[in-house]
């Protein structure tokens, strides 16, 4: 069913104020018309009930000497009264003794008679009104007379009384019109400037306009303060929101330049790292190996020895920084998100470990069609670490396992890269992540400690999470979602 | 091998000493040209103050250019020597210790024919040092001088 259109208060209003002026005009008109119907007919009869007084009174004599013409004539002056359409005088016995008919087709009944005791007798027919009435002389009933009169001055009557009553009503649904415009526009504008406000809200989301509520009825002052009120807490909202907004794009922007001044000074940092931390120790072992190799015959054993210690420890420094600014550029390298092929990384990489270390019996089984979703580069930075650790870790058995592959975990998807090698103790796998912390010592195992705190900043840039699973000399599981 | 020179701008005295002994090592005879910045690298290569009266028909055969380097940088040296007509063919070897990538990129985009990263541990610096004699010296055919004018 199709929504009716809403229909405006103020033609409800119209409808309502005419119903009601209406209905009560014409339950009025009702009213007054019956009350006149009846009086003007009770009227009526009694007129007629005069009348046949006054022509049986006439007639007394002419039925005492029983002179008929006598009787006609005083019938006869009924010709004066128009709406008589017949009389006639009846002998005491009831039978018809003179007659009056005002034209040929008019009758008179045959035979009249009234119960003892009753003086009058009226009644309505073929749209006339009859009457009989007992003649009485010297208190002797003499006889009767019989009058019938026609309606049409009564109906003309009440044909003009109705079309005054329809004037009237006219005439009052006019001012009553006229008036409830005036009295409607009164109320209305109030509502209406309350409706106007709210549709110029609603279109133009300007919450500081008002109402005006002046001259309203009491109710309606209500609804607009109501209203007003409304707008006016609206309004301060709006305004909180906003400074809120606005201070907290201020922030955002302030911690953004902070942000990126902070990423520009690590920028600077790395690359003053890059060119000028590892020069000093080009230089150390430069001139160490310079010595060995010049004057390494003047130099003991011990000598000699603790210049390949310093040329080690030069090294390892040099693999530190090399590890530290891979570590900074893995945080602030673009990120670019695409489908990565994680099992086609995981065999290159593989293949590459295999090359650097041909003769170690290690099973690698990749699950295929591994997919990610992430940045191609980091994510390979992340697997290089991962399954650089899980063949390294695995170096001390003859025969080792190293498996990646996915899994459903709380409906996200996990990816993983299990190893069967040297494994840690999970109690300290807090420190598993941090920078610089190592599980074992160099001499066990080669490393700088910056290769898993590299992955987890990776996964971090992704929005995932990494963690381990693992026993010693049982091997260690990594598992991460990106 | 050739007489033609090694043109080495390096800034620090050390890796200075360094690269010559790699070359040493290395059995490379060329005489090197040591320039310690890249306004002195420019003087040379365009004839300028102290090098002015040098033979205009005697250009390196090689540059081995150091990236950080005072008042003018390598990025600075090598735009203009791939600006010179003179210059423009004249391999550089960018020999730095950064392998920064925005370094290598900016270097290959100035023209560079080649970016290597001074290792940490000496012996693998005398290999590339090896490698680099080999190939530009020995293999690589350069582009005929201009004649000047």
């Amino acid at each position: 069913m199709p929504a009716a259109k809403p229909t405006s208060l103020s033609g409800k209003l119209t409808r309502l104020s005419v119903l009601v002026t209406a209905t009560g005009l014409l339950l009025a008109c009702a009213a007054f018309v019956t009350y006149d119907f009846v009086s003007i007919r009770r009227a009526l009869v009694r007129n007629l009930s005069v009348q046949a007084h006054l022509l049986g009174s006439s007639s007394v004599a002419a039925l005492v000497f029983n002179d008929r013409v006598s009787a006609e004539n005083t019938l006869a002056a009924l010709r004066a009264a128009p709406n008589v359409v017949a009389a006639c005088v009846y002998s005491a016995e009831g039978k018809p003794f003179a007659a009056y008919r005002r034209d040929p087709a008019s009758s008179v009944p045959g035979r009249v008679e009234l119960p003892t005791g009753d003086e009058e007798k009226q009644w309505f027919d073929r749209g006339d009104v009859m009457l009989v009435g007992r003649i009485v002389f010297q208190g002797h009933p003499t006889g009767f007379i019989f009058i019938e009169s026609d309606l049409q001055a009564f109906w003309a009557g009440m044909r003009r009384y109705l079309a005054i009553s329809l004037c009237v009503l006219v005439g009052a649904l006019l001012v009553a019109v006229g008036l409830s415009t005036q009295i409607r526009h009164e109320i209305l504008r109030p509502i209406e400037a309350l409706a106007d406000v709210a549709r110029a809200l609603t279109e133009d989301r300007n919450y500081s306009v008002r109402a005006a509520g002046e001259g309203a009825a009491a109710e309606m002052a209500i609804l607009v303060g109501a209203f007003n009120d409304m707008l006016e807490q609206i309004e301060q909202r709006d305004r909180a929101l906003r400074e809120a907004r606005d201070d907290l794009e201020r922030r955002v922007q302030l911690r953004t330049a902070e942000l990126e001044a902070a990423n520009k000074e690590l920028e600077a940092f790395s690359y003053s790292v890059s060119h000028d931390l590892r020069a000093p120790l080009r230089s150390i072992d430069g001139f160490s190996l310079a010595l060995l190799q010049d004057h390494g015959e003047r130099l003991d054993a011990e000598a000699r020895s603790y210049f390949e210690r310093i040329r080690a420890a030069t090294r390892r420094m040099g693999l530190l920084i090399e590890d530290m600014l891979n570590l900074a550029r893995v945080s602030r390298a673009e990120m670019r998100r695409e489908r990565v092929n994680l099992s086609a990384v995981a065999h290159a990489i593989l293949a590459d470990l295999r090359k650097t270390e041909h003769s170690r019996a290690v099973d690698c089984r990749i699950e295929e069609n591994v997919e990610a979703e992430g940045d191609a580069q980091l994510l390979r930075v992340a697997m290089d670490n991962l399954l650089g650790n899980a063949w390294k870790y695995t170096s001390k058995h003859a025969s080792a396992r190293i498996e990646f592959g996915q899994m459903r975990a709380n409906g996200s998807r996990v990816f993983y890269v299990k190893d069967d090698g040297a494994g840690f103790d999970l109690a300290y796998a807090g420190k598993l992540f941090g920078v610089f912390q190592r599980l074992h010592g160099m001499s066990e195992f080669p490393g700088t400690g910056v290769g898993l705190a590299t992955v987890q900043r990776i996964v971090h840039r992704h929005g995932g999470r990494i963690w381990a699973e693992a026993e010693v000399e049982k091997g260690a599981t990594f598992y991460f979602t990106v | 091998m050739t007489d033609q020179v090694i043109l080495l701008v390096e800034d620090n005295p050390d890796d200075e000493a360094l690269t010559l002994r790699a070359l040493k090592k290395n059995q490379i005879m060329n005489d090197v040209v040591v320039v310690h910045d890249g306004v002195e690298a420019l003087e040379y290569l365009f004839r300028k103050g102290p090098h002015a009266d040098r033979n205009p028909d005697e250009m390196p055969q090689l540059i081995l250019l150091d990236l950080k380097l005072p008042r003018v940088d390598g990025f600075e040296v090598l735009r203009r020597i791939r600006q010179n007509p003179r210059t423009r063919y004249l391999p550089v070897v960018i020999l730095t210790t950064s392998n920064e990538e925005q370094d290598r990129l900016k270097g290959y985009d100035l023209g560079a024919n080649s970016y290597v990263r001074k290792p940490v541990e000496f012996g693998e610096f005398i290999e590339a040092v090896k490698q680099l004699g080999l190939y530009w010296l020995l293999l690589n055919q350069n582009a005929p001088l201009p004649r000047s004018a």
